[in-house]
């Protein structure tokens, strides 16, 4: 049978360059984006094309409301930068004013400081391999983790009275000496959080199906990662060995035993992997930390420089040198030598830095934060060209975007 | 075998009514109310710090769906609560804006926290001052961030509303003129 | 055996190559702190990412002097390999800053200069795209300058005196 195929419809079919995209819109409210901002996503299908990012919805003028605050008013303010892991940030911000006062912190609130850094730090990273579980459909590691990360926010109350925002520390070490009770939860942390880590572990790290969906997902090799600046988990799984803590440590982290652990695609697994163990790590540091304090005299937690740190309560009934301290403290008649100082630490997302321009007045002249999350979201159009809708769901919550951070 | 005996079981207290063999008898308004009330979907609109108090509340520790609030709905055309936890920037109204108007009616407003009710510690150029300048709500949870408990406790006042609320009132004139001072249609 | 310090080498290498350039050298709390004529300091920054390994971007900030009358806008680069770090400093005029722009060297620099851009007004010339990024679009004021105030002038509900504003 004769057939009459009418070929000129297949004339009529559009060249190459007449495809069309369709553009969609992710964000600014989203269940997958863990925070809000938002990305036009031009895409061939399932494939993404380009991507257009938009930040700036949780602005909240952070650098400007510093200088209107004296010193210590802004350790608030540096909590709710990365709200996830706010210890770190607070002792970030008191370290760059002792540097700039240069006041010396005795060696038992540094061990201090590093124990309630570390345990930020694994509070974090909670947070970023369980949401990662969760956004590639294995909700269990959410549920089960998020148990330790309430007894960590019970060490917390212990030590300064807050779960989350945690204005922990002064400048010049801590407000009150760490209790026993803190001591023994820590104690039992220890005893149990590893166990419920390794059951999670093992939930997802040599799991087939998880392999099979981050592996090669996302990925940026390491000169495009420094070329974008990037630092922290996100460039150690890209292969480069920057952690600050080994490069400029700070808090006497010089006299710990830890490695750096690297990937080598720099993709949503190697992400993964890296913060798993560097959970591993920051459980090794704390148990050195441990060891170290008990050498220490045990009622030190503070430096004894009355000009900059309040002097304890007691003396300031009873002394009148005290008393004279405390007013000048609180009233601001102390003496800021003028200066610009930077002062960098390692964040749970990678360095954050702090550039404080001081003019001899309470109140800083500038404040500038070096926020790692605003500067590697940079590199998200790149990392997620070519790759599916789902894929770049899981890299977004790979890569630890956290809003307060991006937005000053 | 073990069988839990049943007056340990907590269940929903009945409402006031004539009961008899086979039947319940009661109005309509407090029928609806029990069962809208410990059926909320929020759809929580999770900002920043007190987002992550979210999601404790929504863990295993303190459990919000214990009080029927299992679902989570991202949808504001399935939702009955729109949870604000976290600051809203100028930035950001419009788009809430624009999600509460998405959601149909019956629909609650739970401000979470201190950014939400009154722009917190941000008095900024850049912070809007409190969500009530663009959307009404129904019950402010104050802290920074509120405890979890907190949080249910705003969850729990929201239930009252919900339970008591006449079903007229969403067509009532007073209740117009309140969503056309928002300049809400 | 290197007897010089890397900062000497590189306080060295600009003063042999650019010496012209140079209107200040400091070193507050041990960071090399150079303070440069605006002109060419693109040039700069890439050949002290070439001959002298910095290369990585650590921020890129501005500040506002109104006194001088003018926006400094602050570079701040590492040597990852040898450890260490420079801060460099351009002056700019207050009413038109202007200074091309970084993505050349690195692409880190794209947001950066637009929050600088947005913060402060400086006009980074050659940029992709120079829009705001963390402020609405319609603004018109540049936030960070010191002539403007923090708080939202038009909001009624806080009671300046009461607060010592």
């Amino acid at each position: 049978m004769e057939q009459n195929i009418n070929t000129s419809a297949l004339t009529d079919i559009p060249a190459k360059e007449e495809k069309q995209y369709s553009y969609l819109n992710l964000g600014p409210t989203h269940p997958a984006t863990h925070g809000i901002f938002q990305n036009v996503l031009k895409m061939d299908g399932e494939i993404i094309v380009e991507a257009t990012p938009t930040i700036g919805y949780i602005h909240r003028a952070f650098e400007k409301l510093a200088e209107h605050r004296p010193f210590y008013q802004i350790t608030p303010i540096t909590d709710r930068m990365n709200y996830c892991s706010s210890p770190i940030n607070n002792m970030g911000w008191h370290m760059t004013v002792e540097k700039l006062l240069k006041i010396e912190i005795p060696k038992r609130a540094q061990y201090i400081r590093v124990i309630i850094m570390e345990l930020a730090r694994i509070a974090d990273h909670i947070i970023c391999n369980t949401i990662i579980g969760q956004d590639v459909g294995a909700t269990t590691g959410f549920l089960y983790l998020f148990q330790y990360r309430e007894r960590i926010y019970e060490i917390y109350e212990e030590i300064c009275g807050a779960r989350l925002t945690t204005n922990i520390g002064r400048i010049g070490g801590l407000e009150r000496n760490v209790s026993q009770k803190a001591w023994d939860k820590l104690d039992q942390w220890l005893i149990d959080f590893p166990k419920a880590f390794a059951e999670f572990s093992g939930l997802l790290e040599r799991n087939r199906i998880f392999m099979d969906r981050t592996i090669g997902c996302g990925g940026i090799s390491a000169e495009r990662a420094l070329a974008y600046s990037f630092s922290g988990p996100n460039l150690r799984a890209a292969g480069v060995d920057y952690d600050v803590r080994a490069m400029n440590p700070y808090s006497s982290y010089e006299e710990f035993d830890f490695i750096i652990p690297v990937g080598t695609q720099g993709d949503t697994y190697d992400r993964f992997m890296v913060r798993q163990q560097e959970m591993h790590e920051s459980l090794k540091i704390i148990r050195q930390a441990l060891e170290k304090i008990k050498k220490e005299p045990s009622d030190v937690f503070r430096a004894d420089v009355p000009e900059y740190v309040l002097p304890p309560k007691e003396e300031v009934y009873n002394d009148m040198e005290a008393l004279i301290y405390h007013f000048k403290n609180i009233m601001g008649e102390t003496e800021i030598p003028k200066g610009e100082v930077y002062h960098a630490v390692e964040g749970g997302n990678g360095e954050l830095g702090f550039y404080l321009i001081s003019d001899g007045g309470r109140k800083p002249y500038r404040l500038h934060f070096r926020r790692p999350c605003f500067i590697f979201y940079q590199a998200y159009p790149e990392m997620i060209k070519g790759s599916m809708l789902s894929d770049a769901i899981i890299t977004m919550s790979s890569m630890n975007v956290i809003a307060g951070e991006l937005d000053s | 075998m073990e069988t839990v005996p049943l007056n340990n079981v907590k269940v929903v207290e009945t409402p006031a009514g004539i009961e008899g063999a086979g039947f319940f008898a009661t109005s309509l308004d407090k029928a609806v109310g029990l069962a809208r009330k410990n059926s909320i979907w929020p759809l929580p609109f999770a900002t920043s710090c007190c987002g992550i108090e979210f999601m404790a509340t929504m863990g295993s520790h303190y459990d919000l769906a214990r009080f029927g609030s299992e679902r989570l709905s991202f949808s504001p055309r399935q939702a009955d609560l729109l949870m604000v936890m976290g600051t809203i920037a100028k930035k950001m109204g419009p788009i809430l804006r624009q999600v509460y108007e998405q959601m149909a009616e019956p629909r609650w407003v739970l401000s979470v926290g201190a950014c939400a009710c009154s722009g917190g510690i941000f008095d900024t150029y850049s912070v809007l001052q409190g969500i009530d300048r663009i959307i009404p709500v129904d019950v402010y949870v104050p802290g920074c961030p509120p405890r979890p408990e907190q949080i249910i406790d705003g969850i729990l006042n929201i239930q009252k509303l919900v339970e008591s609320e006449s079903l007229r009132r969403r067509d009532s004139a007073e209740y117009k003129a309140m969503l056309n001072s928002y300049g809400i249609e | 055996m290197e007897e010089v310090s890397t900062e000497e080498k590189a306080l060295t290498f600009l003063k042999e190559k650019f010496g012209g350039e140079i209107l200040n050298v400091d070193s507050p709390y041990d960071f090399l702190t150079v303070t440069l004529k605006p002109e060419k300091i693109i040039t700069i920054i890439k050949s002290l990412y070439d001959e002298q390994g910095f290369q990585y971007l650590t921020t890129l900030c501005g500040v506002h002097y109104p006194d001088q009358k003018s926006i400094v806008i602050l570079y701040q680069l590492h040597n990852l390999k040898l450890n260490k770090r420079i801060r460099l400093k351009i002056p700019l005029p207050e009413d038109k800053p202007s200074v091309p722009t970084l993505t050349t060297v690195f692409p880190a620099a794209n947001w950066m200069e637009r929050e600088t851009y947005d913060f402060f007004g400086v006009n980074f010339e050659g940029h992709p795209n120079l829009i705001r990024i963390l402020n609405v679009e319609e603004m018109i004021i540049f936030p960070m300058r010191k002539e403007y105030p923090l708080e939202d002038q038009v909001r009624e509900d806080k009671n300046d005196q009461m607060f010592g504003r």
